[in-house]
């Protein structure tokens, strides 16, 4: 059996700041690295592994300098990294991104699981599974919370927010996670040893996938022409009541002219 | 159990250099770093004299991410409603081998660490070591999580805390006395607005030392003048500090608060916020440097110059690592790593000069321990010069008299005759 997990390298959304002026979204300088959704994609499927005793190769969408990120990807248990060189820096629209997976996993064939994250960290879109699976041909087993081999297939827990779904589906499929599902493993340093002898193959878009840069660009949809933040005002009152009971007294107050509160007392 | 040669903890500064001039000379070497990336976690001023550190990595500053050349210094006397200032500027420390730069070390150490992989060092970062092997009082390897690892020799680089020493019993715990918190912002501003600032150029930047306005609190605040940033904080003595009963915040916000450094911080966005504890790295306090299997270089070691002008951490660091390697190459000849082969590393540091200049100044210790320097004098400095300048409409005195005046209440003339000498111990004579 063999399992494919796409893990985005994408940007540290904790190091975004917003401009106070513009509410635009600074992004330059933000630092990149494999995101935390995707290190969950990367345990469950470390998890598959362990359970079949399967090969696994991850395939990311990032810089060729990036190499040297996917350590921690390596030490998890993956055997192999596939880093397709992104020509886009990182600014793809969703149907762009799912050809250029779809061309890498077809390469790798044959692949029974692919694993993919429900979205990405950064871009958010929850576009990449569903269209993914539709280009292969594979069931979807979405929102994945547990994943178990079962009669030649896969035996699948699904999250659909107000109740949980267990379906089986044959291989091949793809899977995407929940998140914060399969919480990634802490590494070892002998994990760390072993990983540094696995290899990160840089794939071009042109040279090992076969495509070409023009022809996926002419197939764009959507352009991204500005990321805004949307912006939360909290109010702030410190309540002055002299005991307890006249600060709750003032909060209710306070909750009712907000219109939080109807028809109290 | 898996072995190398050599096991360096720590990838700062001492633990990198190490680390390259060890597997430059074919030794297979692990370095272990705890941070997800080298300079992670630390806190440093951010001042790396240059002079020293060029005899290893050869013009760095052409290749190195440094920030700026500090060709000016500033050693200011904070007083409460005054500053007196000493303003030297320098064109020689603007050219090469310059003198100082500024460093950000979450850029810099990860170059350091880049140079020891290339020469052929394994670099794990991420992993915390939790304890070094110790059998028959000989380290032989550390351990991390569940993983032992052998090694001939391990080079403790692991910073200014010195907890697996401490842990394998081969130190014993700091004392209060002679530790500093040093508590740092990194305030972000445009390079035009910090070169006006600092009447600096696109290279070249500043370096102040300030003295006073911590709160009574003995210690300092440095400035530094970064690419687009500010490097600024305090080191204050952690005895002083508790006594005091202040939090390290306030001492550093009250720095902040002083109009001299209000105006040349102001409208800066704070980026970052770090504190640390470090070793005052008195010479009389110097530790052990080796012992059986092991060595010990850096911070870890308390290798630090500090003579109230110049706070010398990382260029110690980095000719320590040298003199170990060095050292340790001996022990490899030799076939053993005792604790008498590797005593050769404590040869070889005490005849370089950073060394010998940590002796010269070893008196500059006790200064920083009388609280007059840092409460006391700088508002005399500014009061001195305040009657002195001032074209009063009562009649004034000379600069004598004018201290005789400004001390009326607060020190006797034989107070300020033994701090003189004090001074001049630590930093003239």
């Amino acid at each position: 059996m063999n399992i494919v997990a796409l893990v985005k390298y994408s940007r540290d959304v904790t190091e975004i700041k917003v401009d106070p002026a513009t509410s635009e979204l600074r992004t330059a300088g933000v630092p990149e690295r494999v995101g935390l959704i995707d290190k969950n994609v990367v345990e469950a499927a470390v998890r598959l592994k362990e359970a079949t005793g399967a090969g696994l190769k991850v395939i990311a969408l990032a810089p060729a300098t990036a190499r040297d990120s996917f350590k921690d990807v390596l030490a998890m248990g993956v055997d192999e990294v596939v880093l397709i060189e992104d020509p886009f820096d990182g600014e793809a629209e969703a149907g762009i991104v799912v050809r250029l997976l779809e061309a890498a996993i077809r390469k790798l064939d044959p692949v029974d699981v692919v694993l993919c994250g429900f979205a990405s960290d950064d871009g958010y879109s929850f576009q990449v599974g569903p269209r993914l699976a539709e280009r292969l041909r594979r069931p979807l087993l979405a929102y994945a919370r547990g994943i178990t081999p079962e009669g030649g297939g896969l035996r699948v827990e699904q999250n659909l927010d107000d109740r949980m779904q267990t379906v089986t589906a044959p291989l091949p499929a793809l899977v995407s996670i929940d998140e914060e599902a399969f919480p990634p493993r802490r590494t070892t340093l002998m994990d760390a040893l072993k990983a540094k002898k696995k290899p990160v193959n840089v794939w071009g878009i042109e040279t090992e996938l076969g495509l070409s840069r023009a022809d996926l660009e002419s197939s764009a949809r959507i352009a991204d022409t500005r990321l805004t933040g949307v912006v939360v005002r909290r109010q702030q009152r410190v309540l002055k009541g002299q005991d307890l009971g006249a600060m709750a007294d003032e909060l209710i107050d306070a909750l009712e002219q907000a219109g939080v509160l109807k028809g109290a007392a | 159990m898996e072995r190398f040669d050599v096991i360096v903890v720590g990838a700062g500064p001492a633990g990198a250099t190490a680390g390259r001039a060890l597997a430059q000379a074919g030794l297979n070497v692990l370095v272990v770093e705890r941070a997800a990336t080298p300079g992670a976690k630390n806190v440093s001023g951010g001042l790396l004299y240059s002079r020293a550190v060029a005899e290893v990595y050869p013009e760095f500053w052409k290749h190195a991410p440094i920030e700026r050349a500090i060709a000016a210094h500033q050693i200011v006397m904070l007083g409460e409603h005054t500053s007196t200032a000493l303003d030297f500027r320098s064109a020689q420390a603007a050219t090469p081998p310059f003198n100082a730069f500024s460093v950000l070390r979450a850029k810099l150490d990860p170059w350091l660490a880049t140079q020891a992989e290339e020469a052929g060092a394994s670099l794990i970062s991420g992993v915390n070591v939790d304890a070094l092997l110790v059998e028959n009082g000989r380290v032989v390897g550390i351990q991390a999580g569940p993983d032992q690892i052998g090694a001939d020799v391990v080079v403790v680089a692991e910073g200014t805390a010195g907890l697996l020493l401490k842990q394998a019993g081969l130190r014993g715990p700091h004392n209060p006395h002679d530790v500093s918190l040093g508590v740092k912002e990194v305030i972000a501003l445009p390079p035009d607005v910090i070169e006006e600032r600092f009447q600096c150029d696109a290279e070249t930047g500043a370096a102040y030392t300030l003295v006073g306005s911590t709160g009574g609190v003995e210690g300092g605040g440095f400035i530094y003048t970064n690419k687009a940033s500010l490097s600024v904080g305090v080191v204050v003595k952690i005895d002083s500090l508790y006594a005091s009963g202040r939090h390290p915040h306030e001492i550093l916000d009250a720095f902040k608060a002083h109009p001299l450094v209000q105006r040349l911080v102001r409208g800066g966005e704070v980026v970052e916020y770090s504190a640390q504890t470090v070793h005052r790295g008195g010479f009389h306090l110097a530790t052990q440097l080796v012992g059986d299997g092991y060595v010990v270089a850096g911070s870890a070691a308390r290798l630090l110059v500090n003579n109230v002008l110049t706070l010398r951490g990382m260029d110690f660091a980095i000719t320590s690592a040298v003199e170990a390697a060095q050292a340790i190459l001996q022990a490899r000849f030799a076939g053993s790593y005792t604790a008498a082969t590797l005593g050769n590393y404590v040869e070889r540091l005490k005849a370089t000069s950073i060394y010998q200049d940590w002796r010269t100044f070893k008196d500059a210790y006790g200064l920083m321990e009388n609280p007059r320097l840092f409460s006391l004098y700088p508002d005399l400095a500014g009061e001195v010069l305040e009657r002195l300048l001032t074209a009063d409409t009562k009649p004034g005195s000379k600069a004598l008299g004018a201290l005789s005046e400004a001390l009326k209440g607060k020190a006797s003339w034989l107070t300020l005759s033994q701090d003189m000498l004090q001074i001049a111990r630590g930093m003239v004579l």
